[in-house]
């Protein structure tokens, strides 16, 4: 399970570049960032994904992302139940004689065709990772041209969780960090 | 609160002045001239120091802070002015220290079109500051500076850099200075431990029998030091420090037994390999303390009390987090602390410190004058009270080794980052918050020659400083790894030196050579007596290497120790395996 951080940051100048620059000098991989507005005015929402496997690093991550001053709260959602989601725009030459079996995958793919050229399609479709990665290997025999995936979004299921209310006590989000774990302090 | 028409750079002083700021270190240019030329009407409030690099001047702010605890401030123009300041911020950052560096920038209409003298200071400080600000609209001016100087000062303390363009220095509004501080959403504040890890903190403090407290700069930046010692007392603890730890914990109370890491005490890091129980205080087991850290104190429960939750498990994965302000929590344990005693574990420590000091060249009577006789006569004859401040280098390890600080703020040193150059801007800005207690610059000849202009501040601000330039015509300590490491090819490290004597005469100070042990004090006599700067220059010893030391990377209990006759044998050969 890649670590999955949902991210809220103060729309301010620069505040992405604080985070490029974090994730650069700590040598921390990122898979990818999806940023975007949140249901708060001024508020960013960044889903970060991470390919760090270690739980000690990862909670170094955490922790060196809530320092910078810029970023107001981050959760780690990589353990919890979430609804996570990639957008995927997909561009074909494609000639009208292949159509029906086109037709056929974009149905099955829950896809759209939102665009038809002379010479060309566009697709566009919204799913997790997975099942965008089997349409791309899918869609390979119509002579792929152009592909722009944005990157996962997640969303915790459940009531609102509201990250911004949530109490960050890193004395008690200490323990999830822990190599193995050891005895619980409350 | 009545309101005043004021400009940009009248609003920079109001602000700069309300944080009690009494001394600004700088150097003027094209787009800070507003500011310059506003500081005129706050001359009452703000004494300028005028330095001869910027680097110099956030050094300045730097060791005003380390002596001080407050923030120091330094100031610069746009471009190479601000570049200039990266080394220092980088200096501050890896060492917790409070400053705020204002910079003036091209005027914001221009930005981004490489006008003259403009570089992307914010971005290119990013990853050397706490936290930094363009300004980018006169109505958050005041605002910023007060965060500014916030962020500096609280939690984990760091420098801050304030990017103000020329325009909004020149721009006037109806001012009225912020009261209180806006929130900042951001900002990450301890919650304090909790009771159960209060209770696991009695409960593994009692179960130990090796217990080992590491003090580090924590202990002095939350003023630790009380509570420190009454813990150590009550359950019989004995305390290691680190190089910024030093000063911390009195090195004259008989449970601290000394430093730890690369050259500190052979005794120390054998306890800290041995130890069933580490207590780590404010500190971040960086490399040059743990040496290996696959075998770093294998057998010993971790208790890592840490204001930077990213600190903890970082480098050592510990038993027991706390991520707290380390003078609360200990407070909090104090009550609840039984009385212990852990004198066998005291006794075996003390054993290993007598294996140890045959090895040990203060103890030795050498023909040459050596490194570390000099300051241990410096130590004699400050009496053990002066404020000292280092650079980077043997003379940096031998101070940490032979001058023992019995209190907080008295050894200001370049630890983290290890920045050549640091001690003779430091000791400046030190000056002008330590103004009763003598202070003493030990600097190493190569260290000196990198920021050795500062002593044109040094004369024209009248500051009573001692310098000692530790001189063995060589940058010893790279020598020393060459000599260790690299089959003694002594690339690049010899280094000539300019005669300091007739340097000092030049900037119209008094200087003094000494190349005999005898002559150590009575210069030191007729420095002392100096008003204003005084220079020696010590000729020791150009082969002499520090000792003990783990080689970077290897366990921390395999230290190569001096061999016993220094003049037989200077060549080590064997990796003495001190802990067996």
């Amino acid at each position: 399970m890649k670590q999955t951080l949902i991210t809220l940051i103060e729309n301010k100048p620069g505040v992405l570049h604080r985070i490029a620059s974090l994730f650069r000098r700590r040598n921390f991989n990122i898979e990818s960032v999806v940023a975007g507005s949140s249901e708060t005015p001024g508020i960013t929402r960044m889903t970060i994904i991470t390919n760090e496997m270690d739980r000690q690093k990862r909670g170094n991550i955490y922790y060196n992302l809530l320092n910078l001053v810029n970023v107001v709260a981050v959760k780690d959602v990589s353990d919890l139940p979430c609804v996570t989601r990639e957008f995927i725009l997909i561009k074909l030459q494609s000639s009208l004689g292949q159509f029906r079996e086109l037709n056929r995958l974009v149905k099955k793919f829950g896809a759209r065709i939102v665009d038809k050229g002379s010479e060309t399609i566009i697709l566009e479709a919204t799913d997790e990772k997975d099942m965008i990665d089997q349409l791309v290997d899918a869609l390979n025999p119509f002579n792929i041209t152009e592909i722009m995936r944005t990157g996962k979004i997640s969303m915790r299921k459940g009531r609102t969780h509201n990250v911004l209310s949530e109490t960050i006590s890193a004395n008690a989000d200490q323990e999830k960090w822990q190599p193995e774990q050891i005895d619980t302090y409350q | 609160m009545k309101k005043r028409k004021l400009t940009g750079a009248e609003i920079i002083w109001e602000c700069v002045a309300k944080e009690e700021v009494e001394v600004v270190f700088g150097y003027p240019g094209g787009a800070i001239l507003p500011a310059y030329d506003a500081l005129e009407k706050y001359r009452d409030k703000i004494h300028h120091v005028l330095v001869r690099h910027e680097q110099g001047a956030t050094h300045m702010a730097d060791g005003y802070a380390r002596a001080s605890g407050k923030v120091g401030v330094a100031m610069a123009t746009s471009g190479p002015g601000a570049t200039n300041m990266i080394t220092g911020l980088a200096t501050a950052m890896m060492d917790s220290s409070p400053i705020v560096c204002i910079t003036g920038q091209v005027p914001s209409s221009v930005i981004g079109s490489d006008a003259f003298q403009e570089v992307d200071i914010t971005g290119a400080t990013i990853p050397v500051t706490k936290h930094n600000y363009l300004v980018m609209d006169i109505n958050e001016l005041a605002d910023i500076i007060k965060e500014g100087f916030h962020i500096a000062r609280s939690g984990r303390p760091g420098p801050v850099l304030i990017d103000i363009p020329k325009d909004i220095q020149n721009q006037s509004i109806e001012f009225s200075y912020p009261e209180t501080l806006i929130d900042i959403p951001g900002e990450v504040k301890s919650s304090g431990a909790n009771d159960g890890q209060l209770k696991k903190f009695v409960e593994m403090i009692k179960a130990s029998k090796r217990p080992f407290i590491l003090a580090g700069h924590g202990v002095i930046i939350s003023e630790a030091t009380a509570n420190l010692l009454e813990m150590a007392e009550k359950a019989t603890i004995p305390i290691g420090a680190t190089l910024l730890g030093i000063g911390g914990v009195p090195k004259n109370h008989p449970l601290v037994v000394g430093w730890m890491g690369m050259h500190g005490d052979t005794w120390v890091n054998q306890a800290i390999q041995k130890a069933d129980l580490l207590i780590a205080c404010g500190m971040r087991f960086d490399d040059r303390v743990t040496g290996n850290l696959k075998t770093y104190s294998p057998n010993s429960k971790k208790i890592h009390i840490e204001i930077d939750p990213a600190e903890i498990n970082k480098n050592v994965k510990v038993d027991l987090p706390i991520h707290a302000d380390l003078n609360e929590i200990l407070s909090q344990v104090l009550p609840n602390l039984d009385q212990q005693d852990h004198h066998l574990w005291l006794n075996q420590i003390d054993k290993w410190r007598s294996e140890s000091t045959g090895r040990d060249i203060i103890h030795q009577d050498p023909e040459t004058l050596m490194g570390a006789h000099v300051i241990r006569k410096i130590w004699e004859g400050t009496n053990g009270n002066a404020l000292i401040v280092t650079d980077v280098g043997q003379h940096q390890m031998l101070e940490a080794q032979y001058y023992e600080h019995n209190e907080p703020r008295t050894l200001i040193t370049s630890g983290g980052l290890g920045t050549m150059g640091f001690s003779l801007p430091a000791g400046i800005g030190a000056s002008f918050y330590e103004k009763d207690r003598e202070i003493w610059v030990i600097v190493g000849d190569g260290s000196f020659q990198m920021t050795m202009m500062e002593l044109g501040t040094a004369v024209q601000e009248n500051r009573n400083i001692n310098i000692a330039i530790i001189n063995n015509g060589y940058l010893g300590m790279v020598r020393q790894w060459q000599e260790m490491f690299y089959d003694a090819r002594y690339s690049e490290t010899p280094i000539m030196s300019p005669d300091y004597i007739k340097l000092a005469e030049a900037y119209g100070l008094e200087a003094f050579r000494v190349e005999n042990l005898d002559d150590v004090i009575p210069t030191m006599r007729k420095a002392q007596k100096q008003q204003g700067p005084s220079l020696i220059e010590f000729v020791v010893e150009k082969q002499d290497m520090v000792y003990p030391m783990v080689p970077a990377g290897a366990d921390l209990h395999k230290m190569i120790e001096r061999p016993v006759n220094i003049t037989n044998e200077k060549k080590i050969t064997n990796n003495q395996e001190s802990l067996v």
